[in-house]
């Protein structure tokens, strides 16, 4: 499974076709009609993502509509400026990041642990009902998570705070109270995408190969000494994959659930770099400010991408590239 | 095949935590349901906590009497389905050309579009471009950006190339057929199951967007269905923080109280019906991405 995830293509049978001598336009006449239909594609490539990249130079000017993008005058850094010695940036580092890490801590290894269980199950029955249990709330709309979690902390009817109250304790008011705010996005983040995230471990887990148990078992090992012994190393390679990926992306935290979860209240420790962006932006349209967030954003992401990867290739031997 | 004491112990443990797991998880859903068949007053009182407490269609029939809610929904059926037709014609038209290994050039443009999963211009260059086609306020501004996922046309190509002999299409070109007559009579009819599964990861994607909407939607009008949502259950939520003692005011709280789990209910109920059905499908449509990205 590695191997095919670092990009070494997949076994392709050579059966090219060899009319003569192809000249070099020969390809492109023959299949004229494949780049005909491949180039509305190739145009809206262009259009929708190649001329954003080209718009982040207002990172580095100061954006005037009138002007439009080239015509505006360069700034320099002074955007990049003006953020870091912001009174936010801390706060928004410390959100971005604590989040981030959190989600990786606690949301990473619950579908790994959920997978090993589910490839333990015998019956089979069984195993169908769980997964089928377990993948519906990937299902449900961000929109809807948040809802769901407004609904059942309510401090007066949510059935989470019936329940402390059932036990004599004072009902706690979860969405603004901003020492609660991480916790809560990380666990209803674990509850929706566990299910799901696993399906990827238990294919790995299918392809450990049976021989290998068999021979454990005859030297005696006990089911847990298999999984430790067997199941864990078999899926090494993807936890190592998806680690790395998780890795990378613990500074671009999702925009929709903070956003729909913050309110006044938590804003201490609920903005992060994306809701900031949004704010200053889109609400507050103050576009060259804003891009420089976000571009910042977008290059220390991709910085630790690449350490992380270092970092696997070197312990494990293991990487995306 | 002899179990150990210790194998004995640990399988009652695997049944165990399972089954724990799918109580933490199915709970609050059911509970959901539950609550929307209920009395408000009920709910409020914390009365419900497994089955409905003097069952009552009353929340259902309050969320069919509001407009906007209906609106919302209509608009978004709209916006799923054109979406979706958008996607999938654009994901095959460019995964069949990239699945041919006759189609010089495919490497290059792989990476064309994969770059763009790294970089790319994030919101805000994104928004000015969107204004500057005039497309705010427009269906368009929901369904063009992030019309193709170049996730979806790498599993499609995989799909393509691993699933369909490369030499039927060839034994077709030699006898004249034209590519995109390879495609529309030989390729397509034999990936049925990889359309169903672009389908189904398009429109739920559809179904569940919010923040395009958020951004580009300002005419209440044609707000999608979860932007309705937003306003019943969340901001709603955050004045109900505000201690309220007015007698009507608590009335009409109550109301509220039952539609939103009703409300929840209705908007998830086409893929809640669906998903069932289409759960193996899902399933292989991450297996392909994974196995062979």
């Amino acid at each position: 499974m590695a191997a095919t995830l670092d990009g070494s293509d997949n076994p392709e049978k050579s059966s090219e076709r060899k009319p003569g001598r192809p000249g070099k336009w020969k390809p492109f006449r023959k299949n004229w009609d494949l780049y005909l239909m491949a180039a509305p594609v190739l145009a809206y490539f262009v259009i929708f993502e190649y001329v954003p990249l080209y718009g982040l130079q207002i990172a580095f000017k100061n954006f005037v509509a009138s002007k439009g993008i080239w015509g505006s005058s360069w700034a320099g850094f002074v955007h990049f400026e003006r953020f870091f010695d912001s009174y936010h940036f801390w706060r928004l580092i410390r959100n971005t990041l604590g989040i981030g890490l959190y989600e990786l801590a606690v949301g990473f290894p619950l579908p790994i642990l959920l997978a090993l269980m589910i490839h333990e199950a015998r019956n089979r029955l069984f195993r169908r009902f769980v997964q089928t249990i377990t993948y519906a709330p990937h299902f449900l709309s961000t929109v809807v998570l948040a809802g769901l979690l407004f609904i059942f902390l309510s401090p007066q009817t949510g059935f989470v705070n019936q329940f402390i109250r059932l036990f004599g304790g004072d009902p706690v008011s979860f969405m603004t109270e901003p020492g609660w705010f991480k916790t809560i996005y990380v666990l209803s983040g674990a509850w929706q995408h566990m299910g799901w995230s696993s399906i990827i471990y238990l294919a790995a887990l299918a392809g450990v190969d049976p021989q290998l148990h068999e021979a454990a078992r005859v030297d005696g090992a006990g089911r847990i000494q298999r999984i430790w012994h067997i199941n864990l190393p078999g899926i090494m390679p993807t936890i190592v994959i998806l680690l790395i990926l998780n890795a990378g992306r613990i500074l671009s935290v999702g925009f929709e659930k903070v956003f729909l979860m913050q309110n006044q209240l938590n804003m201490e420790t609920s903005d992060v770099i994306a809701t900031h962006v949004y704010r200053m932006g889109i609400a507050g349209a103050q576009y060259s400010y804003s891009t420089a967030v976000g571009l910042f954003n977008a290059a220390v992401t991709f910085v630790m991408l690449i350490a992380v990867n270092a970092i696997a290739r070197k312990v494990n031997e293991t990487s995306l590239w | 095949m002899g179990q150990t004491r210790a194998d004995k112990w640990f399988e009652a443990f695997i049944y165990v935590s399972l089954s724990l797991t799918v109580l933490i998880v199915v709970y609050p859903l059911v509970f959901v349901i539950s609550a929307s068949f209920s009395d408000p007053s009920h709910i409020m009182k914390g009365n419900v906590w497994l089955w409905p407490v003097e069952f009552t269609l009353d929340s259902y029939t309050k969320v069919f009497q509001n407009k906007n809610i209906l609106n919302g929904y209509l608009n978004t059926i709209v916006y799923t389905v054109v979406g979706t037709a958008i996607n999938l014609l654009l994901t095959t038209i460019i995964a069949y050309p990239l699945s041919r290994k006759d189609f010089a050039g495919r490497n290059v443009i792989t990476g064309f579009m994969v770059f763009t999963m790294f970089f790319s211009g994030g919101m805000i260059p994104t928004y000015l471009l969107v204004r500057d086609f005039g497309m705010l306020n427009t269906i368009w501004a929901l369904v063009i950006p992030g019309a193709v996922s170049v996730w979806n046309v790498v599993i499609m190509r995989t799909f393509f190339q691993s699933s369909i002999p490369y030499e039927i299409q060839e034994s077709a070109q030699i006898d004249g057929c034209s590519n995109i007559r390879i495609l529309l009579r030989i390729v397509l009819p034999l990936s049925m199951p990889i359309l169903a599964v672009m389908t189904l990861f398009y429109s739920v994607g559809h179904w569940n967007a919010f923040f395009n909407a958020l951004i580009y939607m300002t005419d209440r009008g044609r707000f999608p269905l979860q932007l309705f949502l937003r306003e019943i259950l969340i901001q709603h939520e955050m004045t109900d923080m505000v201690q309220v003692q007015d007698e009507s005011l608590v009335k009409h709280m109550m109301q509220v109280e039952g539609l939103k789990y009703a409300v929840v209910v209705v908007a998830n109920l086409p893929v809640l019906l669906l998903y069932p059905f289409l759960q193996k499908y899902f399933v292989k449509g991450v297996m392909v991405g994974a196995l062979k990205g």
